[in-house]
């Protein structure tokens, strides 16, 4: 486990200093997703990107199994928020490559299936989380992690 | 997972009590943003097993040539034909029936009956054929592997099996190709305080037909007529339990 | 008692290339069934949501109870101790393995998501048949895989002991494993041509015989390859003897299984379509499974199955239960969903979705291709089986 993490780690440092190496190509070899609407709603941005997964994927279960709905992680909030439009000024679906989710996914190589049911456009309904997202977030969050600290011991 | 909620519930309290912009640091590096206000507090509660959601459907008041509950979920849920009959979703039909020996018969919508004794759910081999606290039966389409076991142990041919790739999914009725689905009765109307689509467009059309309730709750309406007038369910010798009552059958 | 001699498959006619060639074509074809139906949905097969389970359910539930029963030669062997089948008891194991995977590979192949295998594999409800049938098929690729270590290894094989254990506890799992096959339809409450404790023993008497006959065909093909006789004039005259003892025990227990649902006034209405309107389903019975694949190949043994016509006799015996299994399963598969859910018993019914009528069905070429492919796979892997270990006997006079 430990040696892992130190080839790990080893690895991480060997392509981050390539990637400093090449500091001017930068803009040009990661990604840039667009900017969402609102400010940050549920963490910080840095958060978001690491830990966005876990987070959608411990409501997914409470929704559909319990429930549980309206908190901030719900993915039509996500959906909701971070819609990229297109040319004719409505948002792009997964099918377009614009389309927020693709812009890192496409990048990382990472697919996802979310959205061979999912909506990947908001819909034309009530707008979702965002504004409700307050400390109903902040609990959320805090159960999540109170609840992977439980999972480790 | 049920083992930290008495920890949540605390931990809720205390943030709840927290001032309009607060940042909170939960770990390392991670800093949340609350903006105040928590309209969302009441969806966020988890479906309760004091309650038992039903139907009681009155064929009498169903009105032939309409199809107000069915046109409703459809464009609710986003399941319309793709012209293949066979194989199209269909969440709720319409059913006529007619005695071969006397000539009489109704008709009447039957969607999934959300038994309690639900053989979709005992079948299911991962268990994504499940059933809430409330007894609202559902398919959790992340782990649906499209066995179509549940489908064959149906009494009531309340699923479909998604046949086609499907595209401009309604945001609140997730549906795709491989996976089984059926009548949720609505859970996010529900969850929200509301009631199923076919119930208010029945209303709406003018019939009624359609009562939505707490079959556990001996004050509400649902309970109350099915105290009175006799009510049956389909196939109730099977002993499925079905939270879907039927008068004047 | 002299020690039996076994061989691998070494050098090869053409024959042998020319059959594993053949499978490796129908894998490959239905490889590219299980893709294009993976891509375009089901909306491609035969299959709807009135018939949901089809011709890879058919073919499929074949292979596994014949995989079950493939194993009776072994178990004659350790668990009976019947000596007399001991040469043949490692590719009888051998041979169930390869049934077994050919029919899951169908299963798999043909679910609505096939790339959440992983989620079958690891999240289990212990209420589900299917949930209990993962175990007992995987268990069951274990159990047979230690009974051939046993039976095989130099060292262990020595004692007698091991192998009757194993053999003993490999025995008792296959019965479990046809149970539970069986049970996946005869625990089905709604639908009024299942519904029956009595599907399991009908699957486990239907696998014995399908079992054998594959057991048989596959030395009969090595005989011709290996250029010696690998059934014993001696051992014909038994396999002719199981082959109607089982024939006779899935009669009799189909007959039971039509008679007691005939008896009940509220299954007549099933039971008259299946056996008398049931079209297709009622020729795939009558003809198929009862006239080409229980009387004739009787008939065939029992009146031309002794002297010199009795290797011609189990020749073409075997193949017809075979054909008789496949019949079997559709009849059972797919007619028992043809025949509509009763929602209103004693009611004419209608709707938009198929209600109160008989569902129609007709498989498409992908989903044969599927079906077929699971049994060019168990073939595949017992001819390369045969090569790369000693599962064959080699005759005395040798």
């Amino acid at each position: 486990m430990i040696r892992g993490a130190r080839i790990a780690l080893l690895l991480a440092l060997l392509i981050a200093s390539q990637i400093t190496l090449a500091v001017g190509e930068e803009s040009k070899l990661v990604p840039h997703p667009p900017k969402g609407r609102g400010e940050q709603c549920v963490a910080a941005t840095d958060f978001m990107r690491r830990n966005h997964m876990n987070l959608m994927k411990h409501q997914r279960d409470e929704t559909v199994r319990e429930g549980v709905r309206g908190k901030a992680f719900s993915l039509t909030g996500c959906v909701d928020c971070h819609a990229v439009n297109g040319a004719d000024a409505k948002p792009v679906s997964y099918a377009d490559s614009r389309h927020f989710c693709r812009s890192c996914h496409d990048y990382a190589a990472v697919s996802i299936d979310c959205f061979q049911c999912h909506a990947s456009r908001p819909g034309s309904e009530k707008p979702h989380a965002a504004q409700g997202v307050g400390s109903t977030a902040l609990a959320a969050v805090a159960a999540y992690f109170q609840g992977a600290a439980n999972d480790r011991k | 997972m049920t083992g930290n909620r008495p920890v949540d519930e605390g931990r809720r309290g205390f943030l709840m009590s927290s001032v309009a912009v607060a940042a909170t640091l939960l770990a390392p590096g991670v800093t949340l943003y609350a903006m105040g206000g928590d309209a969302a507090a009441a969806a966020t509660a988890p479906a309760s097993a004091k309650v038992r959601w039903g139907l009681l459907i009155d064929a009498a008041q169903c009105k032939d040539g309409c199809a107000a509950c069915i046109d409703a979920c459809s464009s609710a849920h986003g399941w319309q034909s793709a012209g293949h009959p066979e194989t199209d979703a269909q969440w709720v039909r319409k059913i006529t029936a007619t005695d071969p020996k006397t000539g009489a018969g109704f008709s009447a919508p039957v969607m999934c009956q959300h038994c309690a004794n639900a053989p979709c759910v005992d079948v299911c081999p991962t268990g994504a054929s499940f059933k809430r606290a409330d007894g609202i039966v559902l398919v959790d389409r992340h782990i649906c592997i499209g066995c179509r076991y549940c489908m064959m142990a149906c009494p009531y041919k309340a699923r479909s099996f998604v046949h086609e790739p499907v595209a401009d999914q309604k945001p609140d009725a997730p549906r795709g190709k491989g996976t089984v689905e059926g009548c949720t009765l609505c859970a996010s109307r529900i969850d929200a305080g509301g009631v199923p689509h076919c119930v208010e467009a029945c209303k709406t059309a003018g019939h009624g037909a359609i009562l939505f309730g707490d079959l556990n709750d001996p004050s509400s309406d649902i309970v109350k007529r099915i105290a009175t007038y006799r009510s049956t369910r389909i196939r109730a010798d099977l002993g499925c339990d079905a939270a879907v009552y039927y008068t004047n059958i | 008692m002299a020690k039996i001699a076994y061989q691998k498959l070494t050098d090869h006619s053409s024959f042998f290339w020319g059959l594993l060639g053949f499978h490796l074509l129908v894998i490959a074809a239905g490889l590219g069934a299980a893709l294009y139906m993976e891509h375009h949905g089901h909306v491609v097969t035969g299959m709807s949501n009135q018939i949901v389970w089809g011709a890879p359910h058919v073919f499929a539930v074949f292979l596994i109870v014949a995989a079950s029963g493939a194993l009776n030669v072994a178990s004659f062997s350790s668990v009976f101790n019947k000596l007399a089948y001991k040469p043949y008891a490692r590719l009888s194991g051998v041979l169930a393995i390869a049934l077994l995977m050919g029919g899951l590979a169908i299963l798999v192949l043909d679910l609505g998501r096939p790339d959440r295998l992983i989620v079958a594999m690891t999240i289990y409800n212990f209420r589900s048949i299917f949930a209990w049938n993962i175990y007992l098929y995987v268990g069951f690729i274990a159990v047979v895989g230690l009974y051939l270590y046993v039976m095989m290894d130099r060292r262990v094989s020595r004692s007698e002991t091991p192998t009757r254990i194993v053999g003993g506890f490999a025995f008792f799992w296959r019965f479990a494993l046809t149970t539970g096959t069986g049970s996946i339809f005869g625990f089905l409450i709604a639908r009024d041509a299942y519904s029956s404790a009595i599907m399991a023993v009908l699957f486990i008497a239907a696998s014995f015989l399908y079992g054998l006959a594959f057991t048989v065909l596959v030395l009969l093909t090595m005989s011709r390859e290996t250029r010696h006789e690998l059934i014993s004039e001696d051992m014909l005259g038994k396999f002719r003897g199981l082959f109607i003892l089982f024939a006779l025990a899935v009669l009799y227990i189909t007959a039971v299984f039509h008679l007691t649902k005939l008896y009940a006034p509220d299954y007549r209405e099933v039971e008259t379509f299946l056996l008398r309107d049931g079209g297709i389903y009622t020729l795939a019975f009558w003809v198929g499974q009862i006239g080409i694949g229980l009387l004739l190949p009787l008939a065939i043994l029992v009146f031309r199955g002794s002297g010199r016509h009795a290797w011609h006799a189990v020749a073409i015996a075997a193949p017809l239960f075979l054909i008789g299994g496949v019949a079997q399963m559709y009849f059972t598969i797919i007619g028992g969903q043809a025949y509509p859910l009763r929602l209103f018993p004693g009611m004419q019914v209608s709707s938009s979705f198929h209600d109160g009528v008989i569902a129609q069905y007709w498989p498409s070429l992908p989903e044969v291709l599927l079906g077929v492919s699971g049994v060019s796979l168990a073939m595949l892997l017992t001819g390369v089986a045969l090569k790369v270990l000693p599962f064959l006997p080699r005759p005395a006079s040798v």
